[in-house]
């Protein structure tokens, strides 16, 4: 069975790599900041021992006072998998640095995300609706929705 | 000969996306009220049929005539209906098994599913249909030639369901086409299919060439 990293652990090594990187840690998730996303996502991905090759999937979640996206990431090599989390304030200019680059997967769960929940992708190659029809008001799975 | 250069239609994607959209916001606007079920004429028919055995006019004698006619192209309508294959949802499943060895849908009369609507002449809708699916259902039921049916399969068909509150579903198709039969469960099961499917057939048997503009 695939096995849950520590939270805790990765993130102290996360610390050491990327100073002031990580919100919060617990057993189950990682937080971190939207602005070192990418870095360390990429570490995640390619440092030998962590190799967390594979995306499970990405999920959003609507606190009202911010936006959290989750990563669900898994190493297929090893067999384990993390939960990484980040938040982006602000309801009308939520934007988060996109991993498209990094795993090819994440494009159109990126744009379900933005489709439905109303959260940018920065650096996405094709960010547009997928389920909705281009003119759609609003975003459906926000909160706030009508 | 010199081989003219043909014009090639090359739309971008957001142009695609953005027409697609229009179409499916102007059918939305037009949608927003159910049509009418095309089930005004059968009393008026009942009616006048009752008249024929009473006095024999020349008037009636003429429509006695018609009734003989409309008897058996009824016949020949009902009995070989032409199912258009128009899964949407989980109720397509049981429209299958409908079709398949247990149920039978052949001892009806129909045999095949057709997957072209230009060679069908019932529309069984077995699902929810969405706002962006709603243009593809008018332009199929339009493509079929007519006399056509249409037979609202499970909850989600005949008022949205579950689904009536939604952004993205169109609560009944009868919003977007005329409906004959409508058929309820969730799904319903093939008995239920099949009863709905002799219903039609009991409607089909009651119409008649003169009020058939519908």
């Amino acid at each position: 069975m695939t096995v849950a990293l520590s939270g805790k652990e990765i993130a102290n090594k996360l610390e050491k790599q990327f100073p002031n990187s990580v919100v919060e840690s617990s057993q189950e998730s990682i937080i971190v900041k939207s602005e070192s996303l990418l870095a360390v996502a990429s570490f995640l991905k390619d440092t030998p021992g962590l190799d967390f090759n594979y995306l499970t999937h990405i999920s959003a979640v609507d606190h009202y006072d911010y936006f959290e996206v989750v990563y669900q990431l898994t190493s297929l090599q090893h067999n384990h998998s993390l939960v990484l989390k980040t938040r982006c304030y602000g309801r009308d200019n939520a934007v988060v640095p996109s991993v498209v680059s990094l795993w090819r997967g994440a494009d159109f769960q990126e744009r379900e995300i933005y489709d439905l929940m109303g959260i940018g992708f920065d650096g996405h190659p094709n960010l547009k609706r997928i389920f909705l029809w281009e003119g759609f008001q609003g975003h459906p799975l926000r909160k706030d929705y009508q | 000969m010199e081989v003219g250069i043909t014009k090639q239609y090359v739309y971008s994607s957001t142009e695609l996306d953005r027409v697609e959209g229009e179409a499916i916001e102007s059918l939305k606007a037009q949608s927003q009220q159910p049509i009418p079920d095309p089930d005004a004429w059968l009393k008026e028919e009942m009616h006048r049929k009752i008249l024929v055995t009473s006095v024999d006019t020349i008037d009636n004698m003429l429509n006695r005539l018609l009734t003989s006619v409309d008897a058996i192209l009824n016949w020949a309508r009902r009995s070989s209906l032409w199912p258009v294959n128009f899964g949407l949802a989980c109720c397509a499943f049981e429209m299958i098994a409908t079709a398949a060895s247990r149920f039978d849908i052949s001892r009806f009369g129909m045999e095949i599913f057709r997957p072209s609507p230009r060679q069908a002449d019932l529309m069984i809708v077995a699902g929810t249909l969405t706002w962006k699916m709603a243009p593809q259902l008018r332009r199929i039921y339009e493509q079929m030639a007519e006399p056509k049916w249409v037979l609202a399969m499970g909850a989600c068909a005949i008022s949205g369901g579950t689904f009536a509150q939604s952004y993205s579903v169109v609560p009944g198709v009868n919003h977007i086409v005329p409906v004959d039969v409508y058929v309820p469960g969730c799904p319903p099961r093939p008995e239920a299919l099949l009863y709905g499917i002799r219903m039609l057939h009991h409607k089909i048997s009651k119409g008649s060439i003169i009020s058939e503009s519908r």
